[in-house]
């Protein structure tokens, strides 16, 4: 009994390397949202191609969207728009762009150069829905279900290897249960 | 280098600059601006790592100052404005974590390190003592071979 008491400081420290092995790798800067499992905030947000359409909630019923939060003046922004592109273009993902505290001359500019994956573009220059969506840092990437709840949100550049393997099972699993 | 006094004048001179842009905002009593800092001061910047709001000039800090702010303007209480900004941005928002089943341990932990190093500290101390009373160190027949001992090696130097 008393030998075994010896081997008490090995456990604890063997436990102690266990767990901040696990931690190791993980990305400190990426949160989970607050909003998983709730519906998009309320909001009414004008188009930003049509100002005088008003956007609401009602943009998400009926099918699972990608929410793309970006700007013009995000760096990233512009790294993983070509992916969005693709996205759109061949995969056929629905795309909605939040345009966050940007402008529209600076956010059209951006299209223009760029292309449009946007099915719609919810124009945000205060940031109002983005606040209430938690956002911390553009660009952000949700998936919204068809009931307009949120399912899922990345943080950071959506790439061949994200969309793989982490937005498609999520994606695939909203179109599976609605 | 050599030392300079006006170098060292100059650089004290420049240290003001590096403050930040302050914001103005209006409180009718100093106990409601007190109320708006130690809310700022506990609220934790998403973006960045560890920085409250009240330090980070993060954008996202100062939209969350805002919404403190206009949310106090509005009547609402400590509880109500934290748990807004919680309901957006998670519970990494708080310094202090609210105490539940899930972060039960967590806030008793140091207490209970505390008392568990106390009571292996008294386990060690009430064993020792116990083994000095009940073993004698010497039983009388040694003692007598001691003596013996001593004697002989008096006699011999």
């Amino acid at each position: 009994m008393k030998r075994l008491l010896l081997f008490l400081p090995l456990v604890f420290a063997v436990a102690i390397g266990v767990f901040l092995f696990a931690g190791i790798g993980k990305d400190p800067t990426k949160l989970e949202s607050a909003l998983i499992g709730k519906p998009v905030p309320r909001f009414e947000l004008q188009d930003l191609h049509a100002p005088e359409r008003m956007l609401d909630n009602s943009v998400f019923e009926g099918q699972v969207s990608l929410l793309n939060v970006w700007g013009e003046w995000c760096p990233a922004c512009w790294d993983e728009h070509g992916y969005l592109m693709h996205l759109a273009q061949y995969e056929g993902v629905r795309i909605v762009g939040l345009n966050y505290k940007d402008q529209r001359e600076t956010a059209f500019s951006f299209l223009r150069k760029l292309g449009d994956p946007y099915e719609t573009v919810i124009y945000d220059p205060r940031g109002s829905l983005g606040f209430d969506l938690g956002v911390y840092g553009a660009p952000e990437t949700y998936v919204i279900d068809a009931e307009g709840i949120v399912r899922y949100r990345h943080v950071g550049v959506v790439n061949e290897r994200v969309w793989r393997e982490i937005l498609l099972p999520v994606v695939n699993q909203a179109k599976g249960n609605s | 280098m050599r030392f300079s006094p006006l170098l060292l004048v100059i650089w004290l001179l420049a240290l003001p600059v590096q403050a930040e842009v302050p914001e103005f905002y209006d409180f009718s009593t100093r106990a409601e601006e007190q109320r708006y800092r130690d809310l700022i001061a506990e609220l934790r910047c998403p973006k960045c790592q560890n920085q409250n709001i009240a330090d980070s000039n993060a954008p996202i800090s100062k939209d969350m100052r805002d919404e403190v702010y206009r949310m106090m303007q509005a009547g609402a209480s400590n509880d109500e404005i934290v748990g807004a900004l919680v309901a957006r941005f998670g519970e990494f928002v708080q310094y202090k974590p609210p105490v539940d089943r899930r972060t039960i341990l967590l806030w008793a932990f140091p207490a209970i390190a505390v008392i568990g190093g106390f009571l292996i500290v008294a386990g060690v101390v009430m064993r020792s003592g116990r083994r000095e009373t009940q073993e004698p160190v010497l039983s009388p027949e040694e003692k007598a071979r001691v003596e013996q001992l001593l004697a002989d090696k008096d006699r011999s130097s």
